[in-house]
């Protein structure tokens, strides 16, 4: 018993917040499904999901029902084992990196001192999922969905890790937590290493398969890619772990290169006022939700609306509840948690800015910009932040220290470009293609 | 390669055809002739055709060159609504069409398609519609065939002709000698009949394959 | 698998790997085939080695119905050939039949059915960017044609009650006349339209992955594009200036100042480019048809019954997707004896097999798209 005790007093935080990550993940997932739906309506000069809940608010428990509702056709031939597995594996690399993850200082299920290792490492497992999948399926949109992937994310995972490395390098750890208390005083990592920020950027995108470099599930070439078979619940759970790797990746950009849970200008004692931003801003959506209420076409609607303004009030309060002297302390953990949320939503918007806007790379493409142009760049990167590391550690001064590293792999940029550009003009695309192939 | 005949050739006035045959400035008819490719159509004596709308004899330097090439390969040669129209041999159709891409400047099949006549004597007409970009000027050339006659195909002059052909084949069951893949085109190719027959009624469709494809029996 | 291995196909020696070849079905259920197309791709990785078109799900017999039926009776199905242009198609037909019967429609007739038939054609080209667009992954500007192409159905709503297959002329000219209002929403809608090709283009014409993906793709010579018939935007995308609408002028066109847009390399992307260059023609033409649309009557004289003198005719327009022609055999009596209509979309799908050699499966679906097919008319 006293075992027991003793137990749950170590790991009971822990446990607590791995039931909420479980719990609230999928949520979290179906609302940046919904906001992505009502983003891309706005930019296409549409409205999006109104019809279930005011503003469509219900939409992704809709959806959630429906799928769990469908039916779940597992094809003739398939491998049904590895066919059942196959999701299973996605969606559990993607919750498990959550582990590691610090959402704020008090919010972590573990605090790892190789924590980035072990979120690149476990994510990267995702990809198992994906070739299982697409190889049990037994059709070959399927196989070539999961070959296009396999490449794929090879080929980003390089640069992706390369350019965490930069960010290690500066924060002088793996953990995320001290990777985040390094930038506190500090300046974020995105204006130390821009160039990095950017490759992760990119690369970031191409490892989650979201456009323009959703090749393994292009819709137009190959119907679903490695999910053409498959239906119902199984497919909601290659969702989940697409959307999930999306706010995964996030997170990381978050935690490296965007200060983490830290508010902006930290050090900077004349923007506290910034503190009253997280409940203001609550305050905000909720007195829309209010003043829209009675505007709704149904009483439901008008309900549901109401509810959702109260929620939007009750989190104002919480935020509020730091300048509460009693509550003092619980400050770091809730507006921490706050901002981290902020940065991860603003940076998974970003995405969905370029998903509409740009179109799809094609195959060789997309491998010719991992291989000629990304990884190179990134090991430059690598490069010139160790010299700037260096170069500080001889006491120069920040400014030309940045200029002199960051100059010089823009210049390398600018010479890759402008390479590819002139090996472009020559030959056809389609000779090419043995190369990029091999 | 650019070819402009529109500026070679300022735009007719709105109110004539601008439609011009293969030199149909040639000679005014005193009366039409009755027409050689519908014998075996009706001809209601109500309607007398209008002098301007019925098929008139050609005898243009169009047809001149193609007569000293070919003699009596061409059979016959008239307008209709100011359009020429060739009546060539079967078994020279082949060497006519490279004739007409090579030294006339007829480069783009326009279209090759077949009308069925089963009262005639010779079934089918095969029509090719040709087009000179250089000349802007249009052709048609018919063969004659019979039923159960094969017809050369022209694949080989114009690439166009391989689907124009298995169209013609799918709907009339007209066989083009050479064509590489004679095939269906656009029915199922256990299809029985040929639908653009005259004698395949629209209210007989193949029955054995909808009610064996489609499970359910034809509601025609 | 032995290297040494060849693939059975001319001009491909053996794969790259010397691996198996996979062969894919597209469609006749796929996002991107516009339709029912189908198409058997044989590949060796993504490669295309050898491909073969299935046509024929959506044949409905449009040319026997045309024997059983009067000649007015059929003017409303041409409308469900290439149902994103039935304007375009009623206009070959009607003028067809007219020049058969050797009649022809008053001048007003005829400048409001090219004012309407330009429409369609900036209406066929939006949804032909809109769906290209998507098939290359850029999702947005779908959207933005749509809107556009809403207005003009807007109008043909207005003018003859139907949005898609309008039947909106008859033979012998028109039976509506034009709407209050007509000239003044035509003229708002082509005003504000050329600043919207404009955004469009912001969209694309100088994105680089846009570039990327539709430079050098698809390449059809001006020897080739005349040779397999192509015709439309394929052809004038090649580098041949050739537009019916100006080589032999029907319905108004004499009347108007337009270019013909051409493109050099042949490759989709020039063809992108001439589609964008014809919307903004089409709506230069409307600009200046819609100012002066001359007074009188809009029905030739034609009788109820249509008996045409026996013959034949073969008339062409310059439809939205190439040249549209309606060859009318007439035995004197009130219902054609055949009716054969040259669909342009079957004609340039024909050139697809050559074009889509050796490309990946990702051009597949731009040529496609390129092409700009409609599987009503491939089929009919």
């Amino acid at each position: 018993m006293s075992a027991l005790l003793e137990f749950l007093k170590t790991y009971m935080w822990p446990l607590i917040f791995a039931v909420v990550i479980v719990a609230v993940l999928p949520l979290l997932a179906g609302y940046v499904v919904l906001m992505e739906r009502k983003i891309m309506a706005d930019m296409q000069a549409r409205l999006g999901p109104m019809r279930v809940g005011p503003h469509g608010l219900l939409q992704p428990i809709a959806d959630a029902l429906k799928l769990l509702i469908k039916e779940d056709i597992i094809p003739e031939n398939a491998d049904k084992v590895v066919f059942w597995f196959a999701p299973v594996i996605s969606v559990t690399a993607a919750m498990l990196a959550y582990s590691a993850l610090a959402i704020g200082p008090f919010f972590q299920i573990a605090e790892l001192n190789i924590g980035l290792l072990f979120i690149v490492a476990v994510s990267s497992m995702g990809i198992f999922g994906i070739i299982l999948g697409g190889w049990a399926s037994n059709s070959h949109y399927s196989l070539l969905g999961a070959l296009r992937s396999t490449a794929q994310m090879i080929s980003y995972e390089t640069a992706a890790g390369l350019a965490l490395v930069g960010g290690v390098l500066l924060a002088g750890s793996l953990s995320t937590r001290e990777i985040v208390q390094a930038q506190h005083g500090g300046t974020w990592y995105v204006f130390v290493a821009p160039i990095g920020f950017f490759l992760y950027l990119v690369a970031s995108i191409a490892e989650t398969n979201r456009a323009p470099f959703d090749l393994p599930e292009a819709e137009s070439e190959l119907v679903a890619g490695y999910m053409t078979e498959y239906s119902g619940f199984r497919w909601a759970v290659y969702f989940l772990a697409e959307y999930a790797n999306m706010i995964v990746v996030a997170s990381i950009a978050t935690t490296l290169f965007l200060g983490g849970w830290l508010r902006p200008f930290q050090g900077t004692p004349w923007m506290d006022f910034l503190d009253f931003f997280p409940p203001l801003c609550f305050l905000a959506v909720a007195g829309y939700c209010f003043y829209r209420t009675p505007k709704q076409p149904e009483p439901i609607q008008s309900m549901v609306m109401a509810l959702f303004g109260g929620l939007c009030l009750l989190l104002a309060a919480a935020m509020a509840l730091p300048f509460v002297p009693a509550f003092a302390a619980s400050k770091p953990g809730l507006h921490g948690a706050f901002w981290f949320l902020l940065k991860v939503s603003l940076y998974i918007y970003s995405f969905m800015w370029i998903r509409f806007t740009f179109p799809r790379f094609r195959f060789d493409q997309l491998m010719k910009l991992g291989w000629y142009f990304m990884i190179p760049l990134s090991i430059v990167n690598v490069l010139g932040l160790g010299v700037y590391r260096v170069l500080r550690q001889l006491q120069w001064s920040r400014w030309p220290a940045f200029v002199l590293t960051t100059g010089g792999t823009l210049l390398v940029a600018i010479w890759l470009v402008w390479n590819a550009q002139k090996k472009a003009a020559a030959p056809s695309s389609v000779g090419d293609m043995t190369e990029a192939e091999g | 390669m650019v070819n402009d005949p529109s500026e070679k050739k300022p735009p007719a006035p709105a109110e004539t055809p601008s439609e011009k045959p293969a030199g149909a400035s040639a000679e005014k008819p005193a009366a039409a002739p009755p027409k050689p490719a519908a014998p075996a159509a009706p001809k209601p004596p109500a309607v007398p055709p209008p002098p301007k709308e019925g098929p008139v004899p050609l005898d243009n330097d169009l047809v001149k060159r193609f007569k000293a090439r070919f003699g009596d390969n061409i059979r016959e040669a008239w307008t209709d609504r100011k359009q020429a129209i060739l009546v060539v041999d079967r078994e020279s159709l082949a060497e006519i069409s490279e004739y007409s891409r090579d030294d006339e400047g007829f480069d783009y099949l326009v279209d090759l398609t077949a009308v069925d006549w089963p009262k005639r004597e010779k079934r089918f007409d095969v029509v090719l519609n040709l087009y000179s970009f250089k000349k802007n000027e249009r052709l048609r050339l018919k063969v004659f065939l019979g039923e159960g006659e094969n017809c050369p195909s022209v694949t080989g002059v114009w690439s166009t002709a391989n689907w124009l052909e298995r169209e013609c084949f799918d709907m009339f069951g007209i066989v083009f000698e050479g064509h590489p893949k004679l095939t269906r085109i656009l029915l199922p190719d256990e299809w029985q009949g040929h639908p653009l027959r005259k004698d395949y009624d629209i209210l007989t469709q193949d029955t054995a394959w909808v009610r064996e494809n489609l499970g359910i029996e034809s509601g025609q | 698998m032995s290297d040494t291995r060849t693939t059975g196909f001319p001009g491909v020696e053996q794969t790259v790997l010397g691996a198996d070849e996979i062969i894919i079905n597209m469609g006749p259920q796929h996002p991107s085939t516009h339709g029912v197309l189908r198409v058997k791709l044989r590949l060796d990785g993504e490669r295309i080695v050898d491909s073969e078109c299935v046509i024929g799900y959506l044949h409905r017999g449009v040319e026997k119905i045309a024997e059983h039926r009067s000649y007015q009776q059929f003017a409303p199905y041409v409308d469900r050939m290439d149902y994103v242009a039935a304007v375009s198609n009623g206009l070959g037909y009607c003028e067809a039949v007219e020049k058969l019967l050797g009649t022809e429609a008053p001048m007003r007739a005829k400048v409001v059915r090219t004012i309407l038939t330009e429409l369609q054609r900036i209406s066929s080209h939006l949804l032909w960017l809109g769906t290209h667009a998507i098939d290359i992954g850029a999702l947005t500007p779908l959207f933005y044609c749509l809107r556009e192409r809403e207005e003009i159905l807007k109008i043909f709503e207005k003018y003859c009650g139907a949005r898609l297959t309008t039947h909106a002329f008859r033979i012998g000219g028109l039976q509506y006349d034009t709407y209050d209002g007509f000239e003044a929403e035509t003229k708002r809608f082509c005003l504000d339209f050329s600043h919207r090709v404009d955004e469009y283009e912001a969209l694309l014409t100088e994105n680089r992955i846009w570039i990327a993906r539709t430079k050098g793709i698809g390449v059809l010579s001006a020897a080739d594009a005349i040779d397999m018939g192509a015709t439309g935007p394929v052809l004038r995308g090649s580098g041949v200036k050739w537009d019916i609408r100006k080589a032999m002028p029907y319905a108004a066109y004499d009347r108007y100042e337009f270019e013909i847009p051409i493109g050099q390399n042949g490759d989709t992307y020039d063809r992108y480019i001439v589609r964008m260059q014809e919307m903004r023609q089409s709506n230069r033409i409307c600009l200046q048809a819609i100012e002066d649309i001359p007074a009188g009557p809009i029905m030739g004289k034609v009788g109820k019954v249509l008996k045409p003198p026996v013959g034949e005719v073969y008339h062409s327009i310059e439809a939205p997707k190439g040249e549209l022609g309606y060859y009318i055999v007439s035995d004197g009596t009130t219902q054609p004896y055949r009716v054969r209509i040259r669909p342009p979309s079957f004609i340039n799908l024909e050139a697809l097999d050559k074009m889509i050699k050796g490309h990946l499966v990702a051009d597949v679906v731009a040529i496609i798209g390129t092409l700009d097919i409609v599987l009503g008319e491939v089929d009919r």
